[in-house]
């Protein structure tokens, strides 16, 4: 534990201020309205707002098209997580061998990460696009065969397929961190017991790969409920007849273009409890499991 | 270590370079659109090779989206959002490294819930706070009843108003108020050994001066780190400013890029301009990419020390 | 048989040669020693040996075999690493057995080889726990253990007892003289300890940057270092060192401006006027009347070492150390004579280092290398 400190403070009190000030007007306060307005509602024509309890998280919870988004957004979460971090682990454990390429390969690999959700979604959407783009060839041979704009499936795919993109980079990253974090005299000593490379990523890179695969998946689970956002807009807009209907985008289609406050903020703070509870799960399962001294 | 594996290695590379194709494949197929007049975008099957409008649709792309204001809107923004975090994440982490006070831990952990939370999930009462940014001080005064007590003791009607929708302040303070820079210069000053605040103790420096002379210089790697990804993050930000401007002077680079084809899927009648729109695709992500392939070493260990 | 052949080994990293040209035959069976200070090539060229790194020009073979292209496993070599290198998710019993596992030992009768080792080197009880549950000395003995399970032609240690406290070390040492006496493999063991190679080699090999200064028994080394450098690196207390010139017409070497020493006529002869570093043991020198040694010197302090002392002298600008077993009493200052007896005074060439003493005994040494 450290042992030097400044005795002043005043001082310290000072330093902290400015976050403390700006979390609190746009952190916390908001989170606390929220709260506030998940348990409230606006009366019509003004009038201001009644205390309805559960009310709103009720009506929520038997809402058919509430538990539709949760559907949509549970399986994106896992088809992107499942997608991005298998294709990212693969590359990282070849890329590991540090073969001749490896710095063009791993800066190839990594630039994916900056590119903006928007930048994805609109690519994507001109490349899937039924009607101009490389997908309308498929319609052309197999007419109807391929259409986001109309079916709801089609259009989830094309959603998957850019989200999962969007996140490759990142656990690629995370992976060839790990695996050059794998002390190198435990390579040379299994080589010498005599396991060849893929046995050796079999037996040993692997398993101590395990932290980073559950931090990973914790991380690509909640950043999918909610960098999924960028995509969904500029891609289908929840649609079509909200097959894309993601639990971030309906808040955002509720609140500011439906205007009920109250029904947004109580999926808020659902999908506020959601994160929460996959963050937690990552910082007590993550420091448990690390495996190397 | 001597490895005879050719067929392994050969394998290897075929592995690399498909993941590499698969990850460039679709920006290739935005570079040929934007490169292509409008009738061979939409031509059927698609024309695979790059055309030679490349640099006509650029412009076109530029002038149509008035890429100049929203760019330089942007870089204020991702500068706005870079300089912020630093400032702030290493005052904050000083204050709690170097103290030895009771609030410590209670001021970590309310930095650190900011982490779990991050701006999607709160997109509604933070819109309405950035309606109004005092109004949080506006109905603490409400409720302790001192607006009351002052404007019976003076007369005078206390309503803080500070609108901050469509202004630079807006775009870049709820960005600003998460803990990703205070975790990543907390874990750095923690490294710093006791004996080097004993002795600038002893040389006669305070906090403020060894903060300025001896913890900023040596946190410089780590800045350049937070930067870049900072920067990245502040340059695609799509929808806090989707929701708080509506004036386009000060739309950003992101939402505009989403404005260039129309919402509804369009199968007939109003064509979309892919090609333009692709250019403009190609004209946001430009910037962001340029910084992390020329930063990358930053990049990465910013990354790998922000999350872990 | 696995004798091992090294042959002009050079080792190059980028323009940087950090071993040159190093020629060495370890017999079968024998406990080699490499010892030299960090820097000096010692785990380079044990890696090579190994496999773990490539030989940048040369040969080396193991029982008659060229191994330069060599996978590491197919060369038949066990190797203890400086950290153990254990792998951390596996037990004992999977770390030890991991070898046969790859080469596709069934599961019965790995754990039954493994249990048999480990009791050899006293695991038994510890088969089920992980490395990280492990004392020091204990992960050692798993990574002595994972070696030996393998029978292998030939046993290679990188410095394996550095990361041990003193005690342990000690332990150790003599735990691994018990197994190669028992095994009888080929061993190389890398250190910058000297202590260690004196206790542990059949022969020792000592490098100084990149290159082989001499090879020889313990003893021999100890007796007849065949450079400044070997004789300053081995022995504890250091050796002293003189320089002086040889005076011919005297047969005697002056030592600065007032010491001499007798040598025989016949060799003064052949040296005269040549420039010498003296070599002197702390142990055979004898402290007299000043005056009726070679040297004089004044006396600045003594460290008790408890079966004796280590007295310290001025002489010029040097200080010389004497160990006794007796116990005197000293004046600060006070001059004290220093004798030295001719048979134990080492004579080294004043410029090059190269040992001089033409009294060497009559085994001479064929794979001696002398650094230039």
């Amino acid at each position: 534990m450290r042992r030097a400190y400044f005795k002043n403070n005043w001082v310290a009190a000072l330093v902290v201020a400015p976050q403390l000030l700006i979390i609190f007007v746009f952190f916390y306060w908001p989170t606390g309205q929220a709260l506030y307005w998940a348990f409230t509602l606006e009366q019509p024509f003004g009038g201001g707002s009644e205390w309805v309890g559960f009310e709103n998280f009720q009506y929520l919870l038997s809402d058919g098209r509430y538990w539709d988004s949760v559907w949509i957004s549970t399986v994106y979460a896992l088809a992107t997580t499942v997608l991005a971090m298998g294709m990212a682990m693969i590359l990282a454990l070849f890329a590991d061998r540090q073969l001749r390429g490896y710095q063009s390969f791993r800066i190839g690999l990594i630039w994916p990460y900056a590119v903006a959700a928007p930048a994805i979604g609109l690519a994507f959407r001109f490349i899937f696009n039924p009607s101009a783009g490389v997908a309308s060839y498929l319609n052309y041979a197999f007419p109807d065969v391929w259409n986001p704009v109309m079916n709801g499936n089609h259009a989830l795919t094309m959603v998957i397929i850019a989200g999962a993109w969007k996140q490759v980079s990142y656990s690629f990253i995370f992976f060839l961190a790990g695996l050059q974090s794998i002390p190198r005299s435990l390579t040379e000593a299994s080589a010498i017991d005599g396991a060849r490379v893929m046995r050796r990523m079999w037996d040993i890179q692997l398993p101590l790969l395990t932290p980073t695969v559950f931090f990973l998946v914790i991380i690509n689970i909640t950043d999918s409920f909610t960098d999924s956002f960028g995509i969904v807009s500029t891609m289908t807009a929840g649609g079509p007849a909200r097959a894309t209907n993601l639990m971030v985008y309906k808040i955002y289609e509720d609140g500011f273009r439906g205007l009920d406050y109250s029904g947004a903020a109580a999926q808020s703070i659902i999908l506020m409890f959601l994160v929460i509870a996959l963050t937690f799960f990552q910082f007590k399962y993550v420091e448990r499991r690390v495996h190397y001294t | 270590m001597i490895e005879r594996t050719p067929v392994l290695n050969f394998v290897t590379h075929a592995i690399l370079f498909t993941g590499l194709a698969i990850l460039v494949l679709p920006i290739y197929l935005v570079v040929v659109a934007a490169s292509q007049t409008l009738p061979d975008v939409m031509a059927i099957p698609a024309k695979l090779l790059p055309g030679d409008q490349l640099i006509v649709n650029l412009k076109a792309a530029w002038i149509q989206a008035e890429f100049a204001t929203k760019f330089q809107n942007t870089i204020i923004l991702a500068t706005g959002v870079v300089v912020g975090k630093i400032v702030l994440a290493a005052l904050t982490a000083f204050g709690i490294v170097f103290f030895n006070h009771r609030l410590r831990m209670p001021i970590f952990w309310m930095v650190f819930i900011t982490l779990m939370l991050p701006l999607e999930v709160r997109i509604v009462p933070t819109y309405a706070v950035a309606a109004n940014a005092l109004s949080p001080f506006q109905t603490i005064l409400d409720v302790t009843g001192l607006v009351w007590l002052i404007n019976v003791t003076t007369g005078v009607e206390v309503a803080l108003n500070w609108n901050l929708l469509n202004s630079y302040t807006g775009l870049i303070m709820p960005l600003v108020a998460t803990a990703t820079g205070t975790f990543l210069y907390r874990q750095f000053f923690l490294t710093i050994p006791d004996e080097l605040v004993e002795a600038a103790k002893m040389d006669g420096a305070g906090p403020l001066r060894f903060l300025r002379d001896i913890l900023i210089p040596l946190s410089t790697t780590n800045m350049a780190a937070l930067a870049t990804i900072m920067f990245v993050v502040g340059w695609n930000q799509y929808l806090w400013p989707l929701l708080i401007i509506t004036d386009p002077a000060y739309g950003v680079a992101a939402v505009e890029l989403s404005r260039m084809v129309p919402d509804s899927n369009t199968t007939g009648g109003d064509v979309p301009n892919w090609h333009f729109a692709m250019a403009g695709t190609l004209i946001v992500m430009l910037p962001p990419v340029v910084v992390v392939i020329l930063m990358q070493r930053w990049f990465v260990r910013g990354l790998i020390n922000t999350d872990k | 048989m696995a004798e091992i052949s090294i042959r002009d080994v050079r080792k190059t990293y980028g323009k940087d040669e950090v071993v040159h040209g190093v020629n060495l035959e370890i017999r079968n069976g024998e406990f080699v020693v490499i010892l030299g200070p960090s820097g000096c090539g010692k785990s380079t060229l044990l890696r090579m040996i190994a496999g773990l790194e490539a030989i940048s020009s040369g040969d080396i073979a193991i029982a008659g075999k060229v191994v330069n292209d060599l996978e590491p496993r197919e060369r038949g070599c066990a190797m203890v690493f400086q950290n153990y290198a254990l792998y951390p998710h596996m037990t004992v019993s999977g770390n030890i057995g991991y070898a046969l596992k790859v080469a596709g030992m069934k599961r019965g009768a790995r754990e039954a080889k493994v249990a048999e080792v480990a009791k050899s080197v006293g695991l038994s009880e510890f088969l089920d726990r992980k490395p990280g549950q492990l004392s020091g000395g204990q992960r050692q003995r798993v990574a002595m253990a994972r070696a030996i399970i393998r029978e292998p032609e030939v046993f290679l240690f990188d410095e394996p007892l550095s990361n041990l406290d003193a005690k342990l070390r000690v332990q150790m040492r003599h735990e691994i003289r018990r197994i190669h006496n028992r095994i009888g493999a080929t061993s190389v063991f890398v250190t910058h300890d000297q202590h260690e190679g004196m206790t542990l080699a059949d022969r020792m090999v000592i490098m100084n940057k990149g290159t082989i200064e001499q090879i020889g028994t313990p003893e021999e080394i100890y007796d007849h270092p065949a450079s400044v450098y070997v004789a300053g690196f081995i022995g504890s207390p250091a050796m002293n060192f003189l320089s002086g010139t040889v005076r011919g017409a005297e047969a005697a070497i002056r030592l600065g401006n007032e010491g001499r020493i007798d040598i025989a006529s016949g060799r003064a002869r052949a040296l005269d006027g040549r420039l010498v570093q003296i070599g002197l043991r702390p142990e055979n020198l004898t402290m007299v009347a000043p005056g009726a040694g070679a040297v004089t010197g004044q006396f600045e302090f003594a460290e008790e070492l408890g079966s004796g002392r280590l007295y310290h002298f001025q002489f010029e600008d040097l200080t010389l150390t004497v160990v006794s077993a007796h116990k005197h009493r000293f004046a600060l200052g006070q001059a004290v004579g220093l004798a030295m007896d001719p048979a134990h005074v080492h004579i080294f060439d004043g410029t090059s280092g190269t040992r001089l003493d033409a009294l060497e005994p009559a085994r001479v040494q064929t794979s001696l290398q002398v650094a230039q």
